[in-house]
């Protein structure tokens, strides 16, 4: 080979299959890479040891018991959105007003909560409470679904946008409900009676949410994978035409999913509102509507690694709280280190599906 | 090949995908002053080959001469500066500029569109191009955008020219034109590659052709010095016979009586005008027409998928009971008992989901049976199995994605599922386009098979010769309007490519 020199240094090909234990490997051997990349960066930029560190991250989720169910919450939460979008996900429509459709379900909730409070006994409240939530997310998504299914709007736009209308009528009867007065404020929402707040279980608080949503994994595992309707959402999602083709009627399956994605969007809500803070502020999704969108798509759509997914993202996000308050480092430093792990994580990708030509080794096969 | 020194040498050229070898230690060697015909069947590697030489791949292992130099082709842009240049199947042309801004679009240098058309109509001067460079794109025919893509190659100094089947989009009277502006190229001493399927325009049009199969290159020789049947043996690697079975009708019935059919596109485009017709039960009907002339929508009009303007189409049962076809679904003429199967076009974006696998594209006609919210995976997984093995389909297994699959198996599938509910009408449109000898042998085997089962089939081709040899009788459409219904025994191919671009085809003009 005269020429060697003149070669370029490497060139990417493509891989074919790619076996799942070699994927994982791979998947695996980034997430080891970028805890090394941190540790560097942590070394050099503020000079305290990387071990410390990471032990310190572990201890923001598994320090303490409180701090091991309040990660079982964060997370199942995040799942809960994220199985919610996923059907939508798997139909190619970008539902990204998750944040809208849980503040909508949250508002039913405390609206029933409050309004009802001095006419019906607490059982009556609570079914209610499920009902109209569920229902009102399921408004909130079908909204978009409608005018994409009737005239083709774009989806993530419209979706986007309703998020900024469900936090302003939350901003609004925060005020109208305000407890106490002046302060802008809901309050804890009947401290005293309780009417309204969801049954606790087996002594632990979070134990119910976590229980709701393993039911809601399920559900949605089975539902994408086993039924009819979910065969329906893969083929409008992978092709349209495909879907006119055998007769499946498109409008109606974008309709019916969103309807399924807001409701469970509002039951994300209910859970929040009545399980979780029993109060309502229009930062009670916590940007969890955008997150879902990485949690969903790094599990390929796959309810099932969703669990993992979520875990890892709740996971680095209870230990960057932890290092800033531990080492007196800015909030910002935690950001970067989970940065630093999700690009190797999400760049990962890119060596399942190519590789590099060196040209040493082309050489050699020579 | 004498001692001219070859303008190309490509040696021992090796290309993997994944684990899929496209190449292996392919040798090739190109001349000036020739015509070469690169024949293979689908997937042997021949356009990967060529990609690599106009610089879209690059090779894992091997070198590329030119004229006798050995050089590194990185990008399209290095092809370029060694005259190397390709017109790919797909035309990459801007639709609102005109010919000559197309061809000087993308040239470093001051813009000089005034000398760039003097340069422009030089060319197609010396060559015998038809071509006007102020005329917009989106005003010109399809073999008008081919001649700009080839004048747009030859204006940036290219004299190795390649053509991925250039011919398939063409009628006979622009193909014959195609080759006499090839062939004086040829004359004045440019290299010259042509990829096709059509053993007919090798024997007329190439010197010399070079055959590849399963990525390596099994041999080259002059043109004269062989024959059709030769190639194909040696493209297929065994004996093939190339005669196309074409049984007696028995018992035809009208099937489908369509009645001054009118359609317009969403854009309120005349598609299709006053097109009357009837198919029968047991034969095949061929439909003939230059792409783009109202096939997809006289398909997908019965199929119910088209909207319609005005006309009828009805479906007659054997026992004489007529149902109206228009302003029906898919799903509810299905409803109604009309066993209707459609192989489209658009494989992979119509009839199959690429990303499923073949159990899961046999449900997307069948996944609605059965009761309750739950789908039955275990019969369209015995569909698929047994699709494998009857029609031959080369995958990994049914849990394959069918984007995986070689074009012709992809079809074996789709036609597959679509014979499989035993339908009365079968409608199929380019139901070989870029299959290989052998895989479009099996499809006209699956086809006259449903013809002789009494099926109606509906055949739109693109290929005449074929259509000439497999079809009972041949509706020629022209511009969307039905220009003659002609026998398909005795029919002439002159003829019919003369109904293809002209009302009757007699040579009046309207």
């Amino acid at each position: 080979m005269n020429n060697a020199a003149r070669n370029p240094l490497f060139h990417v090909a493509r891989r074919g299959a790619v076996p799942a234990w070699k994927a994982w490997l791979i998947r695996g051997g980034a997430i080891l890479l970028s805890l090394v990349a941190c540790g560097l960066i942590t070394t050099v930029v503020t000079g305290e040891n990387p071990l410390a560190v990471y032990v310190t991250v572990f201890n923001g989720s598994f320090g303490t018991v409180r701090k091991f169910w309040t990660l079982l919450q964060n997370v199942a939460m995040l799942l809960c959105v994220a199985l919610a979008v996923t059907p939508a996900f798997k139909m190619r429509f970008w539902n990204i007003g998750g944040e809208g459709q849980v503040l909508i379900g949250g508002l039913a909730a405390a609206a029933c909560m409050i309004c009802l409070r001095d006419s019906l006994p607490n059982a009556a409240i609570i079914a209610l409470m499920i009902v109209s939530s569920i229902a009102a997310g399921a408004v909130w998504g079908g909204i978009p679904a409608f005018f994409k299914a009737k005239w083709n709007t774009n989806e993530t736009l419209f979706t986007l946008m309703m998020n900024y209308v469900a936090t302003q009528l939350v901003a609004y009867f925060c005020v109208v409900w305000e407890s106490p007065k002046g302060s802008g404020q809901i309050g804890v929402i009947n401290q005293s009676t309780e009417l309204g707040w969801l049954p606790v279980i087996g002594g632990q608080r979070y134990l119910l949410n976590v229980l709701v949503v393993l039911v809601v994994l399920v559900f949605v595992y089975v539902y994408l994978n086993y039924t009819k309707h979910g065969y329906e959402i893969s083929v409008v999602g992978e092709s349209e035409r495909t879907a006119r083709y055998v007769g499946i009627k498109v409008e109606k399956v974008i309709i019916r999913t969103m309807l399924l994605s807001g409701a469970i969007c509002g039951l994300t809500g209910l859970l929040l509102v009545g399980s979780t803070n029993h109060t309502l502020t229009t930062t009670i999704a916590a940007g969890r509507g955008f997150t879902v969108v990485m949690v969903s798509w790094l599990a390929k759509f796959n309810p099932i690694w969703m669990v993992a997914t979520s875990f890892l993202l709740v996971f680095l996000e209870r230990g960057a709280g932890e290092i800033s308050t531990n080492f007196g480092l800015n909030q910002s430093f935690a950001d970067i280190l989970t940065g630093v792990i999700l690009f190797f994580i999400i760049g990962s990708e890119f060596f399942i599906n190519y590789r590099l030509c060196f040209r040493k080794t082309a050489e050699k096969e020579d | 090949m004498d001692n001219k020194t070859a303008a190309v040498t490509m040696r021992n050229i090796t290309k993997t995908f994944g684990s899929v070898v496209a190449n292996d230690k392919v040798w090739l060697n190109i001349y000036r002053g020739e015509i070469l015909a690169l024949l293979g069947e689908n997937g042997s590697g021949k356009t990967t080959l060529m990609n690599m030489l106009s610089g879209i791949y690059f090779p894992d292992e091997g070198q590329i001469a030119i004229d006798g130099k050995e050089v590194v082709i990185r990008s399209p842009k290095d092809a370029f500066d060694l005259g190397i240049g390709m017109i790919h199947q797909h035309f990459k042309l801007v639709d609102v500029l005109s010919a000559a801004e197309n061809i000087v679009l993308g040239l470093e240098g001051k813009l000089d569109l005034k000398a760039a058309t003097e340069k422009i109509r030089g060319i197609c001067d010396a060559y015998g191009f038809e071509v006007d460079p102020d005329q917009k794109i989106y005003d010109m025919s399809v073999s008008q955008k081919q001649t700009v893509e080839i004048v747009k190659v030859l204006y940036r100094g290219a004299d190795i020219l390649i053509l991925d089947e250039p011919t398939a989009v063409l009628t006979p009277q622009e193909t014959d034109k195609l080759f006499n502006v090839l062939r004086n190229m040829r004359d004045d001493g440019k290299a010259i590659v042509i990829i096709t399927h059509k053993m007919h325009e090798v024997e007329e049009l190439s010197d010399r052709v070079a055959i590849l199969r399963h990525g390596q290159f099994i041999g080259d020789m002059p043109t004269k010095k062989t024959n059709a049947q030769e190639m194909t043996n040696m493209m297929v690697g065994h004996a093939v016979t190339l005669n196309i079975d074409r049984p007696e009708p028995k018992d035809p019935k009208p099937r489908i009586e369509v009645k001054n059919l009118t359609v317009r596109s969403i854009d309120g485009i005349l598609k299709l005008d006053d097109v009357s017709f009837t198919a029968n039960s047991g034969e095949i009907l061929g439909i003939a027409g230059i792409s783009g002339c109202g096939q997809k929508e006289l398909l997908e009009s019965i199929a119910g998928l088209q909207p319609v303007e005005k006309g009828s189409i009805e479906y007659i049962e054997d026992d004489g009971s007529r149902e109206q076809l228009i302003g029906k679904d898919p799903l509810s003429i299905a409803q109604m008992g009309v066993a209707l199967s459609f192989v489209p076009e658009d494989r992979l974006g119509m009839g199959l989901v690429g990303n499923m696998d073949l159990s899961d594209n046999m449900m997307l006609r069948s996944y609605r049976r059965g009761k309750g919210p739950f789908t039955d995976r275990k019969s369209p997984h015995a569909l698929a199995e047994s699709v494998v093995t009857r029609l031959e389909v080369n995958t990994p297994g049914v849990s394959t994605p069918v984007r995986r699959l070689s074009g012709g198996n992809v079809q074996k599938v789709l036609v597959g599922r679509e014979i499989s509910s035993a339908p009365t009408v079968l409608l199929t449109a380019y139901a070989v386009r870029g299959l290989d000898i052998n895989s479009s042998y099996t499809i006209y085997d699956l086809i006259n098979k449903q013809k002789e089962a009494g099926v109606a089939v509906i055949y739109v081709g693109e290929d005449l010769d074929v259509l000439l040899e497999l079809s009972d009788r041949i509706l020629v459409l022209c511009g969307g309007k039905v220009s003659g219904i002609v026998p398909g025994r005795g029919a002439k191919k002159r003829d019919v490519g003369m109904m293809m671009t002209r009302l009757g085809g007699d040579g009046k003009h309207e």
